[in-house]
């Protein structure tokens, strides 16, 4: 049956399909593109050393916080610190702000923010879990099995 | 002790196996429901007996509770970890099905019983659940602690005392318009009587879901320590999807009961609600999702749930596929009737409701795909896609509320109004120009459609001749509710201002106009922890506020640390002093907020529920009530 002889109820019913087709693809597309945007990569310790990971670009990076790296800054919230995937390769982080109350030394950790060319992380964002019986997956891949059995991950050295 | 939980509760089994049974002991529903209620209140309370008695023998208690913790914490310590929440889940679902069987004589008796399987069924699946993969009352003989491991500190709250029985009243309350609208895709019936049945229901659970949902984000801004109050984190969005469908399952019930029209769209939305409320527990409880809410991860239990899920989901879906075409014949009505405007609000809720579910699963699917890379989707994406389609939404809410089935006379409503639009339009704008330092376009958009939106809902209420019915009321107030809500977030999102700063005693900072002076800190000793609580001043313009006393406190059973933010609170504006940690001998890392209207969210939260439960009250439900008690009577006669 061809367009111009539907019945008008049946061609209104149609552009209705149509529309709704459209207004639906159109969604989806911008969908797709905000969360492309908006993904944060995880990359472990060793991958950003080798340098798998992109620079300036929002990724998170997890590990260990090593014994003794923490250092503060005597004039305002800057925090140095050292995060491990207890392998071996380590990447030195900079985060300007509060950290959470169970950030600490021999504590597992996830920050987000972007890697400088100096190899330098510069965190806007660092979590750690407020259950400390639970494990992020993404830690739990990077760290080595002995640093958390019985779901155990704060690890004395 | 334990042996006796765990009989009560392998007993409770048979009852229930038996109930599955029961379209041929139609009957038996209501009574083997009060079986299993009473059932689970008594295992419930033998676990709160072993909290309250400090049974550490019990595993549960051993690793959530501790001799020192107070004993209120010591009730809400049974839902702080999966398995006894888990128990507060099945009991609460008990409790929906006794209800179900007491309160819903209007049912036509083989509905009803058909109802009842149905529930019992689920009743049935969580119960296998709880005892086979998280029984509470599992003991640690011989072996056992002296003293138990402690609640999480941050659990130790008033707001978590409260909010996961209302989420889960809420969660497990979606269960009953899933029961009915299952109950009738077998009985090849859907009608208007259906809707009417499952409305008040709807109301009740999305009700609870709501003040469960609003309990959470208090409880995250006051608790966490970080001032946010939504962060669109895995679990939050569990909570939120069942809650945007159940919304829009509000609606849509409506139309289905005035109008007879979107049937079988009204029973998708249904099991959709229900079904997302099943997602979010295995979300939640299997630890797929990297969240700040997961509970310790166990696979066995997330497969348990994921087999439930695609069994109820899958088995659902199938049956509306075969059986959802039943009652064609779409009703002809305007695009300006109400009508149309609750199949906007439908389709707009469940968009949102698909976005926020391809952001929430999108990690998942990731890792599967490109086998092993793990990403996390952050608060922009679910901004960038949200807050557009809610906007659209609350452009039709403004004058939606006051249209009418079959067709509406916008232009004259829009012609009648005019100056109104105008004069808030210019107010709004005037008072944000004088109040805020800077003006946000889209923050001001939404700030004058919440004030439109609440100006009409007030003109409507004084210009009523009579006293409307009671679900006229609820949906007034609820739509008051949210534009409360909407007025609060778009003031806190563009007018808070924070700082997270150094602090040494005696040092001030200013934030929006409020001066903070840090005076010093001091050790206090509370009940199960100690305490570091600094002292700050509050003044603005040389008058004294208050006076703020944040604190560090160190839980030594648990080994935590955790911060105790201070606040001075009104209805347009929160002071906020949270302490982070010390940074010097003497020096804090103090994060100092003040956010105007944060209230308001959780204030008109409230409302929403409220204007929900004000439907209950509807005659209309009851009168059907009355009206049908003796069917019951006939369907045993003959």
């Amino acid at each position: 049956m061809k367009f111009g002889t539907m019945k008008p109820h049946r061609r209104e019913r149609l552009l209705l399909i149509l529309f709704v087709l459209a207004a639906a693809g159109s969604s989806i597309a911008f969908v797709l593109m905000a969360l492309n945007d908006n993904i944060n990569l995880f990359y472990s310790p060793q991958q950003i050393l080798s340098g798998e990971a992109p620079t300036n670009r929002v990724i998170r990076a997890g590990g260990m916080v090593l014994e003794g790296s923490v250092i503060r800054s005597s004039k305002d919230l800057e925090v140095r610190f050292l995060i491990s995937d207890m392998k071996g390769s380590s990447v030195p982080i900079v985060y300007r702000g509060i950290l959470p109350d169970l950030f600490r030394e021999g504590q597992g950790i996830i920050s987000k923010g972007k890697l400088e060319e100096t190899g330098t992380f510069i965190a806007t964002e660092v979590l750690a879990k407020h259950d400390e019986n639970y494990m992020p997956p993404e830690l739990a891949e990077v760290l080595p099995k002995t640093h958390r059995k019985n779901g155990e991950w704060k690890v004395k050295e | 002790m334990l042996a006796l939980g765990l009989s009560l509760g392998l007993s409770i089994l048979p009852a229930v196996g038996v109930k599955t049974k029961d379209l041929t002991l139609i009957r038996s529903g209501g009574s083997l429901s009060l079986g299993v209620f009473v059932f689970l209140i008594i295992s419930f309370l033998c676990l709160l007996y072993a909290f309250v008695g400090d049974d550490f023998t019990v595993k549960y208690v051993a690793d959530n509770s501790n001799t020192a913790l107070p004993i209120p914490y010591k009730v809400s310590a049974i839902w702080g970890a999966h398995e006894g929440s888990f128990l507060l889940w099945t009991m609460i679902m008990g409790g929906w099905t006794f209800a179900v069987a007491s309160f819903s004589r209007s049912l036509t008796i083989d509905i009803k019983a058909r109802v009842m399987a149905v529930m019992g069924g689920l009743n049935t699946g969580f119960l296998c659940f709880l005892l086979f993969a998280s029984n509470p009352f599992e003991r640690n003989l011989p072996f056992h602690p002296q003293d138990g491991a402690d609640l999480n500190p941050l659990l130790q709250d008033f707001g978590l005392i409260v909010h996961p029985p209302m989420l889960y009243m809420g969660y497990v309350g979606f269960a009953v318009p899933f029961a009915m609208a299952i109950a009738t895709l077998t009985a090849g019936r859907i009608d208007a009587a259906w809707a009417r049945w499952s409305r008040p229901w709807t109301n009740a659970a999305w009700a609870f879901l709501t003040i469960g949902i609003a309990l959470g984000s208090w409880w995250a801004y006051y608790e966490l320590g970080w001032g946010g109050w939504w962060f669109w984190d895995a679990v939050e969005n569990a909570s939120f999807m069942p809650w945007l469908v159940g919304t829009a399952l509000v609606h849509s019930l409506a139309a289905t009961e005035k109008r007879g029209v979107f049937k079988s769209w009204t029973v998708l939305l249904a099991i959709s609600a229900f079904s997302l409320s099943l997602l979010g527990a295995f979300l939640v409880r299997s630890g797929v999702l990297t969240s700040v809410h997961a509970f310790a991860v166990d696979p066995a239990r997330g497969v348990f749930i994921l087999a439930f899920l695609i069994l109820v989901v899958g088995g659902s879906l199938l049956l509306y596929a075969y059986r959802g075409g039943l009652s064609p014949g779409l009703a002809s009505f305007s695009w300006k009737s109400r009508e149309a405007f609750i199949l906007s609000n439908n389709l707009l809720l469940v968009v949102a409701t698909s976005v926020i579910l391809i952001g929430t699963l999108y990690p998942l699917v990731y890792e599967v795909i490109t086998d092993g890379s793990k990403i996390s989707v952050g608060p922009p994406y679910f901004n960038a896609v949200f807050v557009p389609i809610m906007s659209v939404l609350f452009m039709i809410m403004v004058f939606s509320p006051f249209s009418r089935w079959g067709d509406t006379e916008l232009e004259l409503l829009f012609r009648k109004n005019r100056s109104k639009i105008l004069l808030v339009i210019f107010f709004v704008s005037m008072a944000t120009v004088f109040f805020g330092q800077d003006v946000f376009y889209y923050g001001l958009g939404l700030e004058i459609l919440a004030v439109m939106i609440i100006v009409f809902l007030i003109k409507k209420v004084l210009e009523l001749k009579q006293v409307p019915s009671a679900s006229y009321l609820g949906m007034l107030l609820s739509h008051f509710g949210v534009a409360v809500v909407i007025l609060g977030v778009a003031v806190t999102v563009y007018y808070s201002e924070g700082k997270d700063v150094r602090m040494d005693p005696g040092e001030k900072i200013v934030v929006s106009g409020y001066e903070f002076k840090f005076l010093g800190v001091e050790k206090v000793r509370g009940p199960n922890y100690l305490s570091d609580q600094a002292e700050f001043m509050v003044s603005r313009d040389a008058k004294v506020i208050a006076t703020l006393r944040p604190e560090k406190r160190f839980y030594p059973v648990a080994q935590d640390v955790m911060t105790e933010a201070a606040m001075h609170v009104s209805l347009f504006r929160d002071l906020y002093i949270a302490l982070g940690e010390p940074v010097g001998e003497s020096a804090w890392a103090v994060r100092v907020h003040v956010k105007p209207f944060v209230r308001w969210i959780w204030f008109g939260g409230l409302l929403i529920a409220l204007g929900a439960f004000v439907t209950l009250f509807d005659g209309r439900y009851r009168a059907a009530r009355y009206k049908t008690v003796q069917v019951p009577a006939l369907g045993v006669s003959p």
